[in-house]
């Protein structure tokens, strides 16, 4: 009989760190090029469309960068939360709560042509976000409830409240009954950064986000508290750090990025509220979080790769036309092989033979 | 019984078992002959209990041979081996808290469920070999010495040809470890062979006729423990002569620096022990032992003690000044410090580097400022740590959960020292640790009492207590005993109060 067994390894193999994620990418390309040949199409080429396609314009760039500034931002948000060891499986809802606060002003307040009005509905989309995330930190805190069933639960609440407020109290009265609100004003968008493209202003809130996350993770005593009390709960508690707050820190700042992605794209791209925000970032941020191994640069280059999966599904539909749900299939590749190959990082495989 | 018994019941042949960066195992050999106490002698590490594992099924090992009454066996799991004759009695015990005795013996034993059966037979065996022990009481009521004597008869009722036992006086009574070796003296003459695992040498000289010295995994050599000194056997043991520990005499502070006054809390374990009107005093210059076997409320004294729990405020006192209900943070602020008995994963973070682990308590000696961590700092002191104390490890960076038992509490207890505390708090200061790094903690404790610290150290090896401690103090089903100065008590008496005998633990009326 032959068993294969994982034996841990005496310490991670180092490089590995990097290597995994390069291992998963890899895997998923040859894996999706199977796929392709069952499809009866050239892998090369449907590769190609894929992957380099989509950079090969100015143009293209910038939706690029446009879709991967809300998923690196949430999925700084969600590493933060992971290193508290909370798994925070609700940034969708988070967006949606940020980007109806948002929405809100932007409606109120659009015809004044306030200049305060965009940094109003950048604090208030962080405070949706914080909001909605108070809610499963509150039950933890006080109750043990299980983060991820709450999180995960208020994604459906928050995504009926948008679908009643874009029906009924915040419908646009000129929109001919269609489920959405009035387009905001432009002092409620973000302004473009070059002319005729779509990519804006809200991106420096990512880069900054990014500098904060690496303080915060990396430099401040509040971030390592936070950590020990994710890693080692008995630890934390030896030390006298309390483990309440490293919940509460993990979620309110997973709902804050959050919160403001939703307001970047409602103030961004939509230019107002419809019944469906977001193509999944808030779920998609968790892949973009572990590719980038819960390091706010990691996080950068994750973001930049599952935006890039995004803008080629978009191209395969329409030039090949293959099925949206391959950008799915595509993700789902990517995060198992990743995990299977962080397996091999902490572990070795041997084969043993017995009697 | 036609057949002539082999000359040993057990024999081992090269066995070699490797993990990743370690052979635990490299060509042991030894042989065990029918009704013969063989002990297997080696510090921690030396790689006793994965051989057990490697004999009882539960490990596999990678090269060697086994042979049972003189015919080669594979024992490819421990039913295999119950089914040889070999028991095992696990220095942690694998019972279940709330159900009866029988009910976990019957867990264990394979044919039919038949509980009141099984329990005649539980009485009969416990009789005849007197391990007193009532089949129908609840297991969360029996003492650790009653649970043990479960743990054995669950074996003896498998009628075993050999019985393995790891370290099983750990958590003994003196006066428990003499009844234990009586029983294991009749198996013995009934021809029941008995390995015997420790590293206690005045054990293994009182009970054994034979002894394999295991050093590193390697056999270092045998020897017949009633012929030899116990200082021959520690060298080959440790390998070099055992290590002096000097001990000044003690000049004390007039006021203690810490105090309980009539602690008592309710625990927050269903299974836990309450503590009841706990009271003590440890003054500067003094090392202040509890003694006790693990389980009767050390747990929770210790963590009211240290903050992580809180009880009323004139409850604990720091160099005079209430306490009680302060958190941890604050307590260390007053110049408490803490090494508690778990270190991976409470006083130290596993995954997280050694200056990170720094970090964690000697946070507050300059190494955050405006709310960011001054690395530098932060690894200078790891440092220092490492080098003061000679932890072996790569350096600052390495994680802890890198290093040995031995050295990640040396470099805990470096940590802790260097904060320069005014009271420190240990548990089970060399638990797991070897003779050499025991040596090099237990003077550093003394060293540090001796600078004017009030040391408390809490741990269930007498041995070590009365080495170190100059009063020291037990702690039975939550309440602790006047304490004594050393020279006034000895191991006999205090073995009497671990087990509860005293004026001090009868219930106040």
């Amino acid at each position: 009989m032959i068993r294969i067994v994982l034996e841990p390894r005496p310490a991670p193999l180092p490089f590995m760190w990097i290597g995994a994620p390069l291992i998963a990418l890899a895997l998923t390309v040859i894996f999706s090029s199977i796929l392709f040949l069952a499809l009866g199409l050239n892998p090369l080429t449907t590769l190609r469309i894929f992957f380099i396609d989509p950079l090969s314009t100015l143009n293209g760039i910038s939706e690029w960068l446009l879709k991967a500034s809300p998923l690196i931002l949430i999925g700084l948000g969600i590493a933060v939360g992971i290193r508290a060891n909370v798994w925070n499986i609700g940034a969708e809802g988070m967006f949606t709560m940020g980007a109806i606060l948002a929405g809100w002003l932007a409606i109120t307040f659009g015809a004044g042509n306030y200049p305060w009005l965009l940094p109003a509905m950048i604090v208030a989309g962080a405070v949706g976000g914080m909001a909605w995330a108070a809610i499963p930190a509150f039950l933890k805190v006080k109750a043990n409830a299980n983060e991820i069933l709450v999180t995960l639960m208020l994604n459906y609440v928050a995504s009926l409240i948008l679908s009643y407020l874009v029906n009924g109290p915040m419908q646009d009265p000129q929109g001919m009954n269609y489920p959405q609100t009035a387009p905001f004003e432009p002092s409620a968008l973000f302004p473009p950064l070059f002319e005729g493209m779509r990519i804006n202003a809200s991106i420096l809130i990512t880069v900054v986000a990014v500098v904060l996350a690496w303080l915060f993770l990396d430099r401040s005593f509040v971030g390592f508290q936070m950590s020990v009390g994710g890693a080692a709960p008995a630890a934390a508690r030896y030390a006298g750090f309390k483990q309440s707050r490293s919940i509460w820190i993990g979620l309110l700042v997973s709902g804050a990025t959050a919160g403001l992605a939703g307001m970047m794209e409602a103030a961004g791209p939509l230019g107002q509220l419809t019944p469906v925000l977001s193509p999944g970032y808030g779920f998609t941020a968790i892949i973009v979080a572990f590719v980038g191994r819960l390091t706010p640069l990691g996080v950068v280059f994750g973001g930049l790769l599952l935006s890039l999966l995004y803008l080629g599904g978009e191209a395969v539909q329409m030039s090949l036309s293959l099925p949206a749900s391959l950008t799915r299939t595509f993700q789902g590749m990517l995060l198992f092989f990743l995990l299977a190959a962080d397996v091999l990082i902490l572990y070795r495989v041997r084969i043993r033979r017995r009697a | 019984m036609g057949v002539t018994e082999p000359a040993h019941r057990l024999e081992l042949r090269g066995i070699t078992k490797r993990y990743p960066g370690i052979t635990a195992n490299d060509g042991i050999s030894l042989a065990v002959g029918p009704g013969e106490i063989h002990a297997v002698l080696g510090e921690n590490g030396a790689g006793k209990s994965t051989l057990m594992k490697i004999i009882y099924g539960a490990v596999e090992a990678d090269a060697g041979e086994i042979l049972w009454n003189g015919a080669p066996v594979t024992i490819g799991n421990p039913a295999v081996a119950r089914r040889l004759g070999i028991g095992m009695v696990y220095q942690h015990f694998s019972l279940f808290e709330s159900v009866t005795v029988v009910e976990n013996i019957a867990v264990a034993t394979a044919g039919k469920l038949d509980l009141p059966m099984l329990s005649a037979r539980v009485r009969e065996l416990s009789q005849r070999y007197g391990l007193p022990v009532d089949p129908n009481r609840l297991l969360h009521h029996l003492s650790v010495g009653e649970r043990q004597r479960v743990e054995i008869i669950r074996c003896l009722l498998q009628d075993p040809k050999l019985l393995i036992l790891d370290e099983p006086t750990s958590v003994l009574t003196p006066q428990a470890v003499r009844r234990l070796f009586e029983v294991l003296r009749t198996l013995a003459a009934e021809g029941c062979s008995i390995l015997y695992i420790s590293h206690k040498l005045d054990e293994i000289q009182e009970l054994c006729d034979s002894a394999t010295i295991l050093r590193l995994g390697r056999v270092v050599g045998t020897a017949s423990p009633k012929q030899s000194s116990a200082a021959e056997l520690a060298r080959l043991m440790v390998g070099s002569a055992l290590p002096h520990i000097h001990r000044e005499p003690v000049a004390t502070t007039r006021e203690p620096r810490l105090e309980a006054i009539g602690l008592s809390a309710k625990s927050e374990d269903p299974f836990g022990t309450d503590l009841v009107n706990v009271s003590l005093a440890v003054h500067g210059g003094e090392i202040f032992g509890i003694a006790g076997v693990s389980g009767n409320g050390q747990g929770e004294l210790l963590s009211l003690l240290s903050g992580e729990r809180t009880a009323q405020a004139d409850m604990v006192q720091l160099d005079g000044k209430p306490v009680g209900d302060r958190a941890v943070s604050a307590r260390r602020t007053q110049g408490l410090a803490f090494v508690p008995e778990e270190r991976l994963g409470r006083g130290a973070v596993p995954a997280m580097s050694l200056a990170d682990n720094a970090l964690l308590t000697a946070h507050a000696d300059g190494m955050v400022r405006r709310g960011l961590i001054d690395r530098r700092k932060v690894a200078g002191f790891a440092e220092a740590v490492i080098g003061k104390f000679g932890v072996k490890c790569t350096g600052p960076a390495s994680t802890a959960r890198s290093l040995s038992g031995g050295n990640l509490q040396k470099f805990i207890i470096g940590r802790e020292i260097s904060l320069k505390p005014h009271v420190l708090i240990v548990s089970q200061p060399t638990w797991g640790v070897d003779v050499a790094a025991s040596a090099f903690i237990r003077q550093a404790l003394i060293d540090l009492s001796r600078q004017g610290a009030a040391v408390l150290v809490i741990s269930e090896e007498l041995e070590e207590l009365f080495q170190i401690c100059d009063r020291i103090a037990v702690i039975y089903q939550g309440r602790l005993s006047p304490a004594k100065p050393r020279a006034a008590t000895n191991v006999e008496e205090v073995g009497l109060l671990m087990a509860g005998v005293g004026p001090a633990f009868r219930p106040a009326a």
